[in-house]
């Protein structure tokens, strides 16, 4: 207490320095590391760019990105699709005191394990899972399809989990919405649905568009649902990296790829800055 | 015309309810098998993969290392964040701006490459990998989601608050203690829960950084590798179980406070 009355500019310091520090030693400096790394040989020795040149050249490694990124941009449009009528019916019919409860309802999975999610998924799409047995029990088709380890297993495991998480960020954004807005819009002349397309859809478009881009991020970064559900018939950006480290033990190569991801996801961010900046003028 | 649309809607509502739930109820279902495969068709209800789960000492250890990792991290987390953000929100510094991005910015990262760079940095420093280890990863992803949060609650009202407590002779401690983190336990408090179901459920920093003694996701990422077992699908409902557990216990202790 004294020592912070004799000096009081010691004070705030103390109090955010551990925080930084924190921050500059596992995270600053794992960077680093991880630059440092992506430039030297799996054998060790001295500069090389070989890690990236082979990410540039090999066309296996290319596909993993061209995979990651349709994956994700498949993810993002579906969750999206199918989220906002799904927010909108839950903000828009549902009575107001249930609206709470149907909302916990529509996320409730969402406090599943991770990997666990992902494993549920398994057992709905295997060869002898509940869609497979339900279909040809009904007779609908002869021999089981092939749902599990495919991008479509993938896609599903995916959209899963984002259309919960966007049904939560449009839904409050359809709610923050004031209905002044609709009502205007109605004594103008406006129909149903020209109040949406022209009212309510631009005045949630920045809503969707930071859900589109969260979605994005995580989607592409993603390792357990492709690695569970699609298998290792198409490899995705985070499962090249974990094979170098897991196989290989190749840290440089690992490390060049991770940068290259991450280099993906910074560039998408500002793309997504500069178009949210024009949306908002 | 009007009512088709209606009905339309409700049919959609239900429809993708039901692709929520889908995965969940299978899960639970089948953990009741009584057979070796959980696939239909269903053989249960039997106990006897709960039982398989709680007799197995990898499974239950990693449920202990699990709870400690969580526990520990967040309150480390919550910490940092809490001291940094009082720090930020009551004195102008030099740089602020830029220092809080820095504490923020690991939330813009995926967990794959903040692992990746641990596991970087401690292979190089000679760090084994440990539980230990994979709990500085769930700081580094937990600090900036406290920070973040307590300090957006941090307002003029506290301030107030705050100064009244000096003014009457408080050493800035006392503020701090009888003051700062009462008024602010909300935010503390959903830092803390926030962090606890992160690093419960965290996977891939745990996967690369720890070897013998692991936390539960990978344990269950170890059963995987069997195939479709009913003993995954006891273990799965029981996590699932903790978390609503938790989820609801959170939900009832935040409607309780908010006539207050």
């Amino acid at each position: 207490m004294s020592v912070s009355g004799s000096n009081p500019r010691a004070l705030p310091w103390a109090l955010v320095t551990p925080a930084l520090a924190w921050t500059c030693a596992f995270f600053v400096l794992p960077f680093i590391a991880m630059g440092f790394s992506s430039l030297t040989g799996h054998e060790g020795g001295g500069f090389t760019l070989a890690n990236y040149s082979q990410f540039f050249t090999d066309p296996s490694y290319w596909r993993a990105m061209v995979n990651s990124l349709e994956v994700t941009a498949i993810v993002t449009v579906i969750s999206i699709l199918l989220a906002y009528p799904f927010a909108w019916i839950l903000a828009e019919m549902v009575p107001e005191r249930w609206q709470r409860l149907a909302l916990m309802l529509a996320v409730l999975p969402f406090w599943t394990s991770y990997v666990v999610r992902s494993y549920s998924w398994l057992l709905v799409l295997a060869q002898n899972g509940v869609i497979n047995r339900a279909l040809t029990g009904i007779g609908l088709i002869g021999e089981p399809l092939q749902l599990a380890n495919t991008r479509f297993a993938t896609v599903t495991g995916f959209v899963h989990f984002f259309v919960m998480l966007l049904t939560l960020t449009i839904f409050a954004n359809l709610k923050q919405l004031s209905p002044s807005y609709r009502k205007a819009a109605a004594d103008l002349g406006a129909g149903p649905v020209r109040t949406f397309l022209h009212v309510v859809l631009p005045l949630t478009l920045p809503g969707i568009m930071v859900g589109a881009f969260l979605t994005f991020v995580l989607c592409i970064g993603d390792y357990i649902t492709p690695q569970i559900l699609g298998g290792n018939n198409e490899l995705v950006m985070p499962q090249l990296v974990m094979l170098q480290i897991g196989r290989r033990g190749d840290f440089p190569l690992a490390s060049a790829l991770s940068i290259i991801l991450m280099a993906v996801v910074t560039i998408a961010y500002l793309a997504c800055a500069r178009w949210l900046k024009i949306e908002r003028a | 015309m009007r009512a088709a649309v209606r009905l339309a809607a409700w049919l959609y509502a239900i429809a993708v309810y039901g692709f929520i739930f889908l995965p969940v109820v299978v899960l639970v279902l089948f953990s009741l098998q009584a057979t070796s495969f959980p696939i239909p068709p269903f053989t249960g209800p039997s106990l006897r993969w709960y039982q398989a789960v709680l007799s197995d000492a990898r499974l239950t250890s990693a449920l202990v290392n699990s709870l400690m990792v969580a526990v520990l991290s967040s309150l480390a987390s919550v910490t940092l964040g809490f001291l940094s953000a009082w720090g930020f929100a009551r004195f102008v510094l030099p740089g602020s701006a830029l220092l809080r991005g820095l504490i923020t910015l690991p939330l813009t990262v995926s967990y794959l490459i903040i692992g990746m760079g641990l596991l970087v940095l401690f292979n190089w420093a000679g760090v084994p990998k440990s539980l230990l280890a994979a709990g500085i990863g769930h700081v580094v992803i937990n600090l900036p989601l406290c920070f973040a949060i307590i300090y957006s609650q941090m307002g003029d009202h506290q301030i107030n608050i705050e100064r009244a407590g000096r003014d009457l002779g408080a050493a800035e401690w006392k503020v701090l203690l009888l003051i700062t983190v009462p008024v602010m336990a909300p935010a503390i408090f959903a830092g803390f829960f926030l962090s606890m179901t992160f690093s419960w459920d965290e996977f891939v920093i745990s996967f690369l950084l720890t070897r013998f003694e692991t936390t539960l996701p990978v344990e269950i990422w170890n059963l995987l590798r069997s195939g479709l077992n009913p003993k995954t699908n006891a273990v799965g409902s029981l996590v699932f179980a903790v978390s609503i557990v938790l989820v609801v216990f959170f939900e009832l202790t935040l409607l309780r406070r908010k006539p207050a």
